[in-house]
C-alpha cells in the first residue's frame, strides 16, 4: 500500500452569541462581581439563571441576586488540566450550589490542598477574575473558604439592571486534529506531486472518478484501480468571478471552470487562465500549468486545440 | 398505564459492525463504513435500489471534516436520487427516525448505520462543544470530567464505590472477549486516575468504527430474516441541559422513555446499555430495575469499544442479533448522548416464539 498521507488540521472559530435578557443580566452581573439567580415558576432559584423553566417551560425574568459563597455538591480531581480550562495547574471540577441558590454552577476550585482537601459539602467562595468582561470566566475558579454566609460583602439585592448591559460573548473555539483523507485520496495527492493526476475506475459501471473517494457513489462500491487521466481536458462549463477573495492574490475579473481530463467520467474545478476572461467557452481544451513548487495546477491554459464537440462532454457537464 | 402498541409491526433484520479500532489511517470515513453497509445488504439479499428509506447518524467534528455524511453517502450508492436523511446524532436517533418512517407506511424498509472516526481528533475536547455555549463550554469541562462528577456524586449517595466501578469494567471486558469486533477484551488494568475518581479503567477506549441495520415491516420481515427482532416499543426523553439542575445520580429521562416502550410490562432477558463510563452503568441499572436475572452487555458494551455516533446503534444491534441467534427472547437496548446521561433512548426488542 502506498503512503497514506497525514497532515496537522486546526479548525478555530470565534463563535459570536447574542444572549437573552437573563444571560445578559448574569454575565453583566459577573462583570460588577454580582452573582444572579433567576426565579422558577414554583419559586426555586436557579444559578446559572435561564431564559425559560426547565419544568414548565415558561419565560424567566425574575431575577434575583445570591451570595458569591456555596457549598461543593459534587466534585473530580483534574490533576492534568487541558488547554481553555479555568486553571493550569491541577484542581477540582465543582458543582457549587451558592448560598440562596437551589441549583448547581459548574467551575474550578483551586484547592492547594490536592485531592485530599476537597470533599463533597465544603465551603466555597468566589475568586473573581482580574480583568472582567461579562462572561463564565470572569469567575476565574472557586476558593476553599472558611467563613461564614457571606464573609465578602452584603448583598444588595440587585434586580438584574446594570449601565452598559452585555448583550454578547465571542467565544472561541479550537480543535486540533491531525487528518488522514485516506487510501484514495493520498494516491491522487502523492501523484500530484510528480505532476499526474490519477482517478480510480469502479468495478461495476466502469466510470472512473477524479478526484477519486475510494467509492463509486452510483454504485455504492469500492473503486481501487487507479488509472491516470489527461494531462488535457476539456471545459464543460465555467463561471467568471468578479469578487476578489480574501487572500488570494489573483486579478479580478477570472474565470473558475468544470475541466474534464481526458479519460475521467468526473470533471474536476481549476481557474482558467492565458486567455481574456471573456473569450473562455464550453468546449475549451486546455491543459494545466504548474508552478515551481506547486502541489497542484496552479491554472489551466488553452491548448490551442479546436474545441470539443459538445457531445463528447455532455454527460459531463 | 401500558405503553400502546405500535401501529405497524417493525423489526431488525440484519445488524453489521467494523472491528473498532484505535486508528484507521488508510480508510477515508466512506473506505471504513462501506464494508457494514455491504454485509447487510448480502445478509438480506437487498440491494439498494429495494430499500425505502435510508438514515445515518455521525458528526463532522469527531474527525474535523466538514459534510463528512454525504461523502459517506457515496458508500451508499445514492444514484438515482433515494429518500435519505441524516442526524448529527449517534446512529440509534437515525434508526427511531427511520422507524417512525416506517411506521407511516410510505417504506417497509430502512437502512440505518452510523459511524464515527474519533483518531484524527482529541474526543474529549471535541465533546466539550455540544455543552451549553455560554455557562459551560467556555470552560471546556472534558467529558471524562463530566462523567467524574456523576461518579463522585454516586459514591457521595452511597450507589457505588470505587471497587464496585472496578468491577463494573471487568465484568464488560471479560464479556467482550466473545466479541472480536471490541477494542478492550480481556483483562484491562483499572489504571491511574483519568479524572479522580475515575481511572483510565473506568472510561471506554477511543476508536474508529461503524455500524449498521436494516428495519423491516411486517411480512417483509419475515421474508428477510428467519427470527426477526421485533422493536415492541421505543422512546427517547431528555433532562434539563443545565447539570446543575439535574439529579445526577438518577435518569428519569431512561425510565420515562423505558415506560412508554413498554420496558416494565414484562421482564427483559437481556439489556445493552450505553454506559460510556462505569459509574452510569449503575445509573441505568438503577433508572431500568434491572435486577441479577438480566444479562447486562453480554457485548461487553460501550466499555469495550465506544464508537462515538455508533455505539448506541450498536446496542439495538447487538440486542438483535441475540434475538436472531434464539439467545434471548426480549431484550431492552439503550442509547445515550449528550454529557452525564443527558439524553436517553430505549427500545424494546422480542423475537416470536419459539
Amino acid at each position: 500500500m502506498p503512503e497514506v498521507l497525514k497532515a496537522p488540521l486546526v479548525v478555530e472559530f470565534p463563535f459570536t452569541r447574542s444572549l437573552g435578557p437573563v444571560q445578559s443580566a448574569f454575565l453583566t452581573g459577573l462583570r460588577e462581581r454580582v452573582v444572579l439567580g433567576v426565579k422558577t415558576v414554583d419559586g426555586r432559584i436557579l444559578v446559572p439563571p435561564v431564559e425559560y423553566d426547565p419544568v414548565t417551560s415558561d419565560d424567566l425574568r425574575d431575577l434575583v441576586e445570591v451570595s458569591p459563597t456555596g457549598t461543593v455538591t459534587t466534585w473530580a480531581w483534574n490533576h492534568e488540566p487541558r488547554r481553555g480550562q479555568p486553571l493550569d495547574t491541577p484542581f477540582a471540577w465543582v458543582l457549587v450550589k451558592l448560598d440562596g441558590a437551589d441549583t448547581a454552577l459548574l467551575h474550578a476550585l483551586d484547592a492547594p490542598g490536592g485531592p485530599e482537601s476537597v470533599h463533597t459539602g465544603m465551603r466555597v467562595r468566589v475568586r473573581w477574575a482580574e480583568e472582567r468582561s461579562g462572561a463564565i470566566t470572569d469567575i476565574a475558579c472557586f476558593e476553599p473558604y472558611e467563613g461564614g454566609k457571606d464573609g465578602t460583602r452584603e448583598l444588595t439585592g440587585h434586580d438584574g439592571q446594570f449601565a452598559d448591559m452585555v448583550t454578547g460573548i465571542v467565544a472561541p473555539a479550537r480543535l486540533d486534529y491531525v487528518y488522514s483523507p485516506g487510501r484514495a485520496q493520498s494516491g491522487y495527492i502523492n501523484a500530484l506531486v510528480e505532476r499526474r493526476t490519477v482517478g480510480e475506475r469502479c468495478p461495476s459501471c466502469r466510470k472512473v472518478y477524479v478526484p477519486p473517494r475510494g467509492a463509486c457513489p452510483t454504485c455504492g462500491v469500492a473503486t481501487s484501480e487507479q488509472v491516470e487521466v489527461g494531462p488535457r481536458g476539456t471545459v464543460t462549463t465555467y463561471c467568471i468571478v468578479n469578487i476578489k477573495a480574501k487572500n488570494l492574490d489573483i486579478e479580478v475579473p477570472y474565470v473558475y471552470g468544470h475541466i474534464a481530463l481526458d479519460g475521467a467520467d468526473l470533471a474536476l474545478h481549476g481557474r482558467i487562465g492565458g486567455i481574456p476572461y471573456d473569450q473562455v467557452r464550453m468546449g475549451l481544451r486546455v491543459e494545466p500549468v504548474w508552478t515551481d513548487g506547486g502541489r497542484y495546477p496552479d491554472h489551466y491554459r488553452p491548448t490551442g486545440e479546436p474545441d470539443a464537440d459538445y457531445d463528447t462532454y455532455k454527460e459531463l457537464v | 398505564m401500558p405503553a400502546p402498541r405500535p401501529l405497524r409491526d417493525i423489526a431488525v433484520v440484519a445488524f453489521a459492525q467494523t472491528d473498532h479500532l484505535r486508528t484507521t489511517d488508510e480508510l477515508s470515513e466512506v473506505e471504513m463504513l462501506m464494508p457494514v453497509l455491504h454485509q447487510v445488504l448480502a445478509s438480506t439479499g437487498l440491494k439498494t435500489s429495494d430499500i425505502g428509506f435510508t438514515c445515518s447518524g455521525s458528526t463532522d467534528y469527531l474527525a474535523g471534516r466538514a459534510f463528512s455524511f454525504t461523502m459517506a453517502l457515496d458508500g451508499v450508492g445514492a444514484w438515482p436520487p433515494i429518500s435519505e436523511s441524516h442526524v448529527e446524532m449517534d446512529g440509534a436517533w437515525a434508526l427511531y427516525e427511520a422507524w417512525t418512517k416506517l411506521l407511516t407506511g410510505e417504506a417497509d424498509t430502512a437502512l440505518v448505520y452510523g459511524f464515527g472516526k474519533s483518531s484524527p481528533g482529541s474526543v474529549r475536547d471535541v465533546l466539550t462543544r455540544q455543552l451549553d455555549p455560554y455557562y459551560v463550554a467556555p470552560l471546556w469541562p472534558d467529558s471524562i470530567a463530566l462523567a467524574a462528577l456523576q461518579a463522585q456524586a454516586l459514591i457521595d449517595a452511597g450507589d457505588t464505590d470505587e471497587p464496585a466501578l472496578t468491577a463494573v469494567a471487568a465484568r464488560s471486558r471479560a464479556s467482550a472477549a466473545d466479541n472480536s469486533h471490541a477494542q478492550l477484551r480481556g483483562s484491562v488494568p483499572r489504571g491511574d486516575y483519568a479524572v479522580r475518581p475515575l481511572r483510565t479503567g473506568d472510561c471506554p477506549p477511543i476508536g474508529d468504527g461503524a455500524a449498521a441495520v436494516i428495519l423491516a415491516a411486517g411480512e417483509r420481515a419475515r421474508e428477510l430474516c428467519e427470527r426477526p427482532a421485533w422493536i415492541r416499543g421505543i422512546d427517547h426523553r431528555i433532562e434539563a441541559h443545565g447539570l446543575g439542575v439535574r439529579d445526577l445520580t438518577d435518569s428519569p429521562s431512561t425510565r420515562l422513555a423505558a415506560e412508554r416502550a413498554g420496558a416494565f410490562e414484562r421482564p427483559v432477558d437481556t439489556a445493552e446499555l450505553h454506559a460510556p463510563f462505569t459509574a452510569q452503568e449503575v445509573v441505568l441499572r438503577k433508572a431500568l430495575r434491572l435486577d441479577e436475572s438480566v444479562d447486562v452487555n453480554p457485548s461487553g458494551g460501550a466499555l469495550a469499544a465506544n464508537t462515538v455516533m455508533a455505539a448506541g446503534l450498536i446496542r439495538i444491534g447487538e440486542a438483535a442479533a441475540r434475538i436472531q441467534r434464539g439467545d434471548s427472547n426480549r431484550a431492552l437496548a439503550h442509547a445515550t448522548s449528550g454529557p452525564c446521561l443527558q439524553q436517553n433512548l430505549v427500545a424494546v426488542l422480542e423475537g416470536d416464539p419459539r
